[in-house]
């Protein structure tokens, strides 16, 4: 099969994007240099929480090269930054939703929050400016655990959140769980932490914001994962500004994994500073200042019930959750410990009955928001430790209490508001079995306990939801944005074929999955596809990537407009071929009569339409250019059994990972390469979650303990193992790529496998509960408390 | 980073007459100062670069002892056949400093000059009772670290090598601190013509320190398991998000321990 015909869908075509990252060819928005450009520095607080009493920024305006300095008080006529998603509580009113301004108004609420942008001719002169701007502080009392937020006599953060609470949230029918409950012959409880993470995508967040003065527009590039997203917020929400005035550009991006989704304050003010200054001005945060002020993830506290009857089915599963916000919302922050994560609690299981309360902090921490995975891990974490402890308390198999829970009937309503399509965790849970060599773990361990050496296996049978849909349902649930997406495909007359999506690139390999589709469906040589994205001048409304959304509904929408190329071409073809457009039949890049060989090839087809001599001008438009909007009528749900094997060193604590297993049902899979480097991307980050990342405030003065790769520990090459990662297939029913999405999964799956693992090891030496990141420390400590 | 003055000279003598005029740093390798300078934590007016001094560099056997110019790089230790063969621990111990851009640009006299609490080399240097040559004076290992960042270097005082005697056997075992994979705790063990000297690192926030109770029950005993049977006391270790002091006084005497069964 060549690479020129539909057997281009499903092969481990080399990425096409990787040979300009490769050649340091790449364009990533602090490469994009402009005419008169400035540099902005912002000046941030050193402080949690603290009144800002005066600002005096006379010393720093009068230093070299300073251009502009703007404070809050510059501000007139900025609105905050927006919340995308409004949480109604459980006692009916909306979320309490305080100011998130883009310079701080009056107080300091986290150590990075931003004060005043500083703008000059040089990087080294914004920021040796900045160091002269006298603030003057009334340092408060500061408050950074989610928990300890909610007690009577926390700190007061805003105004507007009396005893720092958002919202109390719950979904489920808790008499139903209450009466389950009651009658359970076994109840298995458990505390669970998910640990704070600090995103730490490669290319720091970056901005170049210019204004035209000829036509009053602005142009900014940025970071993004969604320009339009960006745009949208930015313009209607904060700004004033029609959307048609500022074209959006995120560029090549290094990375994301949810932390460049949001509408930041730097690039706002920026935006609006471009103006006032009538310069181009551009800003690339310095590591430090991603640590302090990209928007984290996780950060949960959980105490989780499970009743189950005698022979260990569950009857029901009760979950309370306290989730930190940080100071100030984040674009998507409200949603993620509620709808992203409440209603995942069913996952693979036919528990009939859920009930989960979640009550959401501010805390004097750097926004929360979505991070790889975003609510989903959580709900795993929660699922799948319950069911470890479950079989534990059971004296079961792992694997027998996961199938005696497992749906079987699709599709299938769990009780916390999802209808899952298609699965089958039989499949997924075998696959997994056989490949982790679970029959020889015994032997395995014997040998283990012969070096003294403790081991253990853990199982993760996740779920997740994908595709974030519809926009009508998200619209009921508080969401203030669509969740559709846009494909556009461009045929040129000489048949080579420009795409542009809304999803946007940062490592995913869209360039070359999308090609692929498109090459696949029309019959073209790969090399003739061009995927355009990240630029809201060129591509239609999108709404970018997050949620492991891209193929499955990005996709879609491309398919949903090479549908309609096809349609026309055949209309096109029938004319060419004096046949009636019901006997067309499009196959391999060709136009054919049916039953005869009289054909067309594609490029004559799009030829004919852009030089429309012999065409039916009277009935058809000329041109080759559709486009396609994508409303999902549901999530997808991939899932699949992650089986993780530890061996830990009693003597150091040392946890090493001695082997990861990944069978995954994604659908059907465009291009293999890319998926399983997306599970292995995945898995790593889950594994750095379970093992060794762990955002730490400092509880008295707020100050942000892991600042640097000093003390926030990534993982790295030689922390993981060799992955052994495989796929079974269900495809996905509603949409035509039957595709699930695969882009979060590992880090979804890996840590509750991880962490049961690491349970698993230590219970012969009486450990029952060690919290992420089982750290050399921590899971020394815990064997000396055990021993004890 | 502020800016600064950058001079590079070729002879130690123009070195320590450029530093005494302008008050400057002297730059080594920079792995730590440039580092430091980047996040504006360090603000020198002058600096004063070595590398390109070749009195500083190079490798020799001199009678009992390799010699090690103090501007020879980490990974140049770690490959060098003569410290290969005749202090195998102390090339070990380089080939597992930082990562190879850090073994590529860092030097033996950098890392002892700033005496980082974490360090590796600073273990070595006591734990083989090393020579520390400066432009003015030897100065004996036990005499050269003073707590953290302090060593016994006068102002304008360079160190140009150190002579590590050739111990009978030894070994250096680190435990790293997960994020910045500095020693948690770093112990090198010698048996040398003196006795056994044991070498704590990463422990102490006074950094480097030798460690008696190991040293005697090794000198009675050089066996694993006298090291693992040694209590360490905690008081006066570091506490910090990476480990407890009765953690860290806990893996001194299990790095002592595997120390003893590395050397053999």
């Amino acid at each position: 099969m060549g690479a020129n015909d539909q057997g281009v869908i499903g092969q481990p075509v080399r990425r096409k994007e990787d040979h300009r990252f490769l050649i340091g060819a790449g364009q990533y928005t602090d490469d994009v240099n402009v005419h008169g450009q400035t540099y902005a520095c912002f000046l941030r607080s050193p402080h949690a929480h603290a009144v800002i009493k005066s600002i005096d920024t006379a010393k720093a305006k009068a230093a070299p090269g300073v251009v502009a300095i703007f404070t809050g008080a510059d501000l007139t006529g900025v609105n905050g930054l927006p919340c995308g998603w409004l949480i109604t509580g459980t006692d009916g009113k909306p979320m309490n939703e305080p100011p998130h301004p883009v310079l701080a108004q009056g107080k300091v609420r986290h150590v990075g929050d931003q004060l005043a942008i500083v703008i000059a001719e040089t990087a080294v002169q914004a920021k040796d400016a900045a160091e002269l701007i006298d603030v003057d502080y009334e340092v408060l009392p500061a408050v950074v655990n989610c928990v300890d937020a909610l007690k009577p006599g926390a700190p007061q953060i805003h105004e507007q959140a009396p005893g720092n609470k958002c919202y109390t949230w719950a979904l489920g029918d808790k008499a139903a769980v209450d009466a389950a409950f009651a009658k359970a012959a076994h109840v298995s409880k458990l505390d669970i932490v998910n640990n704070r993470l600090i995103p730490n995508a490669i290319e720091p967040r970056a901005a170049l914001a210019s204004y035209s003065r000829s036509d009053d527009s602005y142009t900014l590039y940025v970071a993004s994962q969604n320009p339009h997203v960006e745009r949208l917020l930015m313009t209607a929400f904060v700004l004033g500004l029609p959307e048609s005035k500022v074209r959006v550009i995120a560029p090549d991006v290094g990375g994301g994994f949810g932390s460049k989704i949001y509408l930041y304050a730097e690039e706002t003010a920026m935006v609006w500073a471009s103006k006032q200054v009538n310069r181009p001005i551009k800003w690339a945060a310095e590591r430090s200042e991603s640590f302090l002020t990209d928007a984290h993830g996780r950060d949960h506290v959980s105490h989780v019930e499970l009743a189950m009857d005698k022979d260990g089915r569950f009857l029901a599963l009760r979950v309370d959750t306290v989730a930190n916000m940080g100071a100030y919302l984040s674009t998507f922050s409200t949603c993620i410990p509620t709808i992203l994560y409440a209603t995942l609690l069913a996952g693979q299981y036919t528990t009939p009955a859920i009930h989960c309360e979640v009550t959401a902090s501010f805390t004097n921490t750097a926004p929360v928001d979505a991070y790889r995975g975003a609510g989903r891990p959580e709900a795993t974490f929660v699922v799948e430790r319950i069911v470890h402890q479950a079989a534990v308390d059971m004296k079961m198999a792992q694997d027998e209490i996961r199938r005696r829970n497992f749906i079987h009937d699709f599709p299938y309503a769990t009780p916390v508001a999802l209808t899952y399509d298609t699965g089958d965790y039989d499949a997924t849970l075998d696959g997994a079995m056989k490949t982790a060599d679970v029959a020889g773990f015994a032997a395995r361990k014997a040998e283990s306990a012969k070096r003294g050496m403790l081991r253990g296996l853990g199982y993760a049978s996740y779920i997740e939801a994908c595709g974030l849909a519809p926009s009508n349902i998200a619209g009921a649930l508080g969401a203030r944005a669509g969740l559709f997406e846009a494909g556009q495909v461009r045929v040129n007359p000489t048949g080579s074929v420009t795409v542009f999506t809304g999803s946007h690139s940062h490592g995913q390999g869209h360039e070359t999955t999308f090609a692929q589709v498109v090459a696949g469906r029309l019959g073209i040589d790969i090399e003739n596809v061009e995927v355009v994205h990240g630029d809201t001048g060129r591509i239609p409304f999108g709404m970018g990537t997050y949620g492991s959304r891209s193929l499955s509904v990005g996709g879609t929408a491309i398919v949903k407009a090479l549908d309609k190329v096809i349609a026309k071409g055949k209309k096109i073809a029938a004319h060419l071929l004096e046949a009636a457009e019901g006997d067309i039949e499009f196959k391999d890049g060709k136009f054919t009569v049916a039953g005869t060989d009289r054909s067309k090839a594609f490029a004559e087809i799009s030829l004919a339409a852009y030089v429309p001599h012999n065409y039916p001008l009277d009935k058809l438009e000329p041109g080759l250019d559709e486009t396609a909007f994508y409303d999902p009528t549901n999530f997808t749900y991939p899932a699949g059994t992650h089986i993780c094997e530890v061996e830990i060193d009693p003597e150091t604590g040392v946890v090493k990972v001695a082997s990861f297993t990944a069978c995954d049902d994604f659908g059907n899979i465009i291009n293999p390469m890319i998926v399983d480097g997306q599970v292995h991307g995945g898995v790593t980050q889950g594994i750095g979650q379970a093992l060794l990342e762990n955002c730490v405030y400092d509880p008295e003065s707020g100050q942000l303990l892991t600042g640097s790769y000093m003390d926030y520990a990534m993982p790295r090459a030689d922390d993981v193992p060799s992955f052994k990662v495989e796929t079974r297939v269900t495809p996905c029913t509603h949409n035509p790529l039957g595709a699930k999405g695969c882009g979060e999964a590992g880090a979804i799956g890996a840590p509750a496998a991880m962490m049961n693992a690491v349970h698993d090891a230590l219970a012969e030496v009486g450990v029952t509960r060690i919290d992420m990141p089982a750290s050399p420390h921590r899971v020394w400590q815990a064997i000396q408390s055990a021993r004890a | 980073m502020y800016t600064f003055e950058f001079k590079k000279v070729d002879s130690v003598a123009a070195a320590a007459e450029l530093l005494a005029k302008t008050g400057g740093r002297p730059l080594a390798g920079g792995q730590s100062l440039i580092a430091a300078m980047k996040m504006r934590l360090s603000q020198p007016g002058t600096l004063v670069d070595l590398s390109g001094i070749a009195e500083l560099k190079g490798i020799r056997k001199e009678g009992d002892a390799i010699v090690i110019g103090a501007m020879t790089r980490h990974a140049e230790v770690a490959t060098s056949r003569e410290v290969k063969s005749a202090i195998p621990a102390l090339a070990a111990l380089a080939e597992g400093i930082g990562d190879r851009q850090v073994r590529n640009m860092g030097t033996l006299g950098g890392a002892l000059a700033n005496n980082d609490p974490a360090a590796c080399y600073p273990a070595a240097v006591l734990g083989l009772g090393a020579t520390v040559h400066t432009n003015k004076r030897k100065i004996a290992a036990d005499e050269f670290f003073k707590g953290m960042y302090e060593t016994a270097l006068a102002e304008g005082e360079l160190i140009t090598a150190v002579s590590f005697p050739i111990p009978k056997k030894a070994a250096y075992m680190k435990f790293v601190q997960p994020a910045s994979r500095f020693a948690l705790v770093g112990v090198f063990v010698a048996q040398t013509a003196g006795g056994v000297r044991v070498a704590v690192t990463g422990a102490a926030g006074s950094g480097v320190f030798r460690c008696k109770p190991l040293e005697d029950a090794l000198g009675k005993s050089f066996k694993a398991d006298a090291a693992r049977a040694v209590r360490i006391d905690a008081a006066g270790l570091s506490n910090d998000l990476h480990g407890s002091p009765e953690y860290r006084a806990h893996l001194v005497a299990v790095m002592a321990a595997r120390a003893v069964a590395a050397a053999g």
